[in-house]
């Protein structure tokens, strides 16, 4: 009696210390477990490009769509959006050639501007170092570069084909990282005249404006190609071949689907599903105080525990909660709502039956309850099993809250429950007790 | 039992509510939203005060995008729902709406989707509701597989496949009287419902056919034969209807106050879900355990 009674103590204090820490960490602005709030609730834009890989073979596809996903980010990383999310998806059901890009911004609402900051193509340029120019003292003293120090060659990333990363292989090379540079036909001779024109000149390499390599001619390069050797990194090397791809997306994209939600809707949303959410406890916690009276009572208790750890779980993990996914929430609590009342009028019938041994009453109650519970519970499993597996994100959102809900609230219906319901019985129980577990009207 | 000595009364009304919905599909004619079919839905309220909703359909008439529909939406807003928008139409349509800047307009909502993406969320709606269904009757075959007599398990499966049915026909009714009547679209929101639905629907049933199930076992350790399959099913719902009317009035009260609370994404989606809570919760009582004892006759009689 006393070891159950200890239990359900715990059980209570970890229930009000997980509100305690609900609100406390949703009050904390530097807390690291806020909720995390879908594009829907929390204004933002959804972008979903069509990759077109329809020109690479396929051992190649996976490792493009990878290449498309970090020169987006980096694209937007630039623009120093917070927690944009980017990821690549395959379209199903029998159009699992198609390739798609996904792009989330939270926060940004103008669709031209976020088209705009994946669409750009940055600026690569070609040119030429200014010999008869001289920096000026202040130039000199902040190592700045002034952009009249170089002049324009129209040479551009639009001729570029790709560009790739090698290694020395004879010599003094040996190992050293060179980037190797492709024109295009047009790229070829607009390089070769340059590079004619202009041995023994720096040709340098822009990138947005910014110079990120400073590449002596050596000679004429009639064949299109060139190879940016220096003292640089293999990791440097690397990057400064992926800056230098940027120019080209490696697999062209379509935009084939946009959502953006402005900040007042979104907002406007989240409270509307809160106050429904909260209305709806409170008229089921009375419900099931006047109808079950103390039983009820004890659900209405095990409910908000169940409702607390859900909380935290959803900020633990953390779920991304949409609209769909208060939704499927705030079901996943009628369900356990449900399986309580399973439970009490499972209850009542023993009761009924056997008016002396209470505790008999309840164990026998929850076991008979049990079965129903389960065979319904899973059922529902299945279907957000099965709305998970297929849905978009929307109805993925959904589906999440909801299978885990019903889940928890499985678990949670018969111990959490079982175990307040039988801290509080007295073995020697009045009439007063009696009272209390009279459930509803007499059959 | 009074259901079951009526069962046929509540059969022929679930009869006719089950073919009502069917007619009207075929009359009216299920409207399918961008979801499924691509397009745009741009949601714009205006701060000051919107315009006379014809001075803006004047506008957009002079738009080459086709045929559009825009409602007004709230107290200061409008809907326009058009084909799927480049980035030059959906500026140009931005334009009409405030009169090139004469009204103040703040963009609330604009989901654009392509064609392609359209016919592929269909076939996933169609795939989803499909295998939830398998699936649930699998289930159920294998959850009632130790009770084979007087009606094998499987049957189980098949009567709830059949109150599902009814279950899911039923909101989809209401969902045309909506699409007929205030432009509700098909949506992804709706196909969530309806398998929502299906969850509660199958959730009533059980809670009877578990009675049944157990009842049925209490009968065979008793060797009490005189009682007739009719009597326990008669009994089983006696013993359960309560409990299902508390758990759906519940729910129901869950979906209410989504759908009076909730604000507008989620209302049609809580009006098909409180249609369904209501149907699901009739059918558990008066269809499934009238079909089970229909379908275990069948079986007897022709033996």
């Amino acid at each position: 009696m006393w070891k159950i009674r200890v239990i359900a103590l715990i059980l209570l204090i970890a229930g009000i210390w997980l509100g305690f820490f609900l609100y406390t960490s949703e009050k904390n602005p530097n807390s690291s477990f806020h909720f995390k709030l879908g594009l829907d609730l929390a204004s933002g834009t959804q972008l979903v490009y069509k990759a077109d890989t329809s020109k690479l073979e396929s051992k190649d596809v996976s490792s493009s769509m990878q290449a498309l996903k970090e020169v987006v980010e980096k694209r937007i990383n630039v623009f120093g959006v917070s927690e944009p999310i980017i990821q690549t998806e395959s379209g199903g059901l029998g159009n699992s050639d198609e390739k798609r890009l996904i792009v989330e911004l939270p926060g940004i609402t103008d669709i031209n501007k976020a088209v705009e900051m994946i669409g750009k193509t940055p600026l690569l340029e070609f040119k030429l170092m200014n010999k008869n120019y001289t920096p000026t003292e202040e130039e000199k003293k902040n190592n700045v570069i002034s952009r009249d120090a170089f002049l324009d060659t129209g040479l551009t990333g639009r001729y570029l084909k790709g560009s790739q990363l090698q290694f020395g292989q004879k010599g003094g090379f040996a190992n050293e990282p060179i980037v190797s540079l492709t024109f295009n036909s047009d790229g070829k001779d607009l390089f070769a005249k340059i590079t004619k024109e202009h041995i023994g000149e720096v040709l340098a390499i822009f990138l947005d404006g910014q110079p990120i390599s400073l590449p002596v001619i050596q000679q004429e390069i009639p064949d299109g190609s060139a190879q940016i050797s220096g003292k640089f990194t293999a990791d440097e090397a690397k990057e400064l071949v992926r800056n230098l791809n940027l120019g080209a997306l490696p697999v062209a994209i379509e935009l084939v689907s946009t959502n953006s939600v402005g900040a007042s809707l979104g907002k406007d949303i989240l409270d509307k599903g809160i106050y429904a959410g909260i209305i709806a406890i409170i008229i089921i916690s009375l419900f099931l105080i006047l109808w079950y009276r103390l039983p009820g009572l004890i659900s209405v208790l095990a409910l908000g525990t169940y409702i607390v750890m859900m909380l935290a779980i959803f900020k633990l993990i953390p779920v991304v909660l949409t609209a769909a996914g208060i939704a499927g929430f705030i079901m996943s609590i009628g369900m356990a709502v449900d399986a309580n009342i399973l439970i009490l009028e499972r209850m009542k019938e023993e009761f009924n039956e056997n008016r002396d041994n209470m505790e008999e009453a309840i164990k026998n109650g929850f076991a008979r309850a049990w079965l129903s519970i389960r065979d319904s519970n899973i059922t529902s499993i299945i279907i957000a099993v099965v709305l998970f597996w297929l849905g978009t994100s929307a109805v993925k959102g959904f589906a999440l809250t909801f299978g885990v809900g019903v889940l928890i609230s499985m678990i949670s219906a018969i111990s959490i429950s079982r175990t307040f319901l039988l801290a509080i019985l007295k073995k020697n129980h009045g009439g007063f007790i009696k009272f209390m577990f009279g459930i509803g009207i007499k059959n | 039992m009074f259901v079951i000595k009526h069962r046929k009364i509540f059969l022929i009304i679930s009869s006719v509510m089950t073919i009502i919905p069917i007619i009207l599909l075929f009359v009216w004619g299920l409207k399918p939203g961008i979801d499924f079919v691509g397009g745009s839905i741009l949601e714009v309220s205006y701060p000051d005060g919107r315009p006379d909703i014809k001075v803006v359909q004047q506008r957009i008439d002079n738009l080459p995008i086709g045929n559009y529909s825009v409602r007004p939406m709230g107290e200061n807003s409008y809907v326009a729902r058009t084909k799927f928008l480049n980035e030059n139409e959906r500026v140009a349509l931005l334009n009409s709406l405030s009169s090139n800047g004469e009204n103040k307009i703040v963009e609330e909502k604009l989901n654009s989707i392509g064609p392609t993406i359209g016919q592929e969320l269909k076939n996933k709606a169609y795939v989803a509701i499909l295998l939830s269904i398998l699936f649930i009757v699998l289930f159920i075959a294998f959850a009632f597989r130790k009770v084979s007599k007087p009606v094998s398990s499987w049957k189980y499966g098949v009567v709830s496949i059949m109150t599902l049915a009814h279950d899911i026909l039923i909101p989809t009714g209401v969902f045309l009287f909506l699409s007929k009547f205030a432009g509700a679209e098909i949506d992804v929101l709706f196909i969530t419902a309806l398998l929502a639905i299906l969850g509660y629907s199958i959730n009533d049933t059980i809670i009877v056919f578990d009675r049944i199930r157990e009842n049925l076992n209490i009968r065979y350790q008793h060797h009490n034969s005189r009682e007739t399959f009719e009597e326990t099913i008669g009994k089983s719902l006696g013993q359960t209807y309560g409990r299902s009317f508390n758990t759906s009035f519940t729910t129901f009260l869950t979906v209410l106050a989504l759908y009076i609370f909730g604000g507008s994404v989620t209302q049609n989606f809580a009006l098909v879900l409180m249609a369904g809570v209501i149907a699901g919760t009739y059918s558990s009582i008066f269809i499934a355990a009238p079909l089970l004892l229909l379908i275990s006759r069948e079986r007897t009689e022709k033996k």
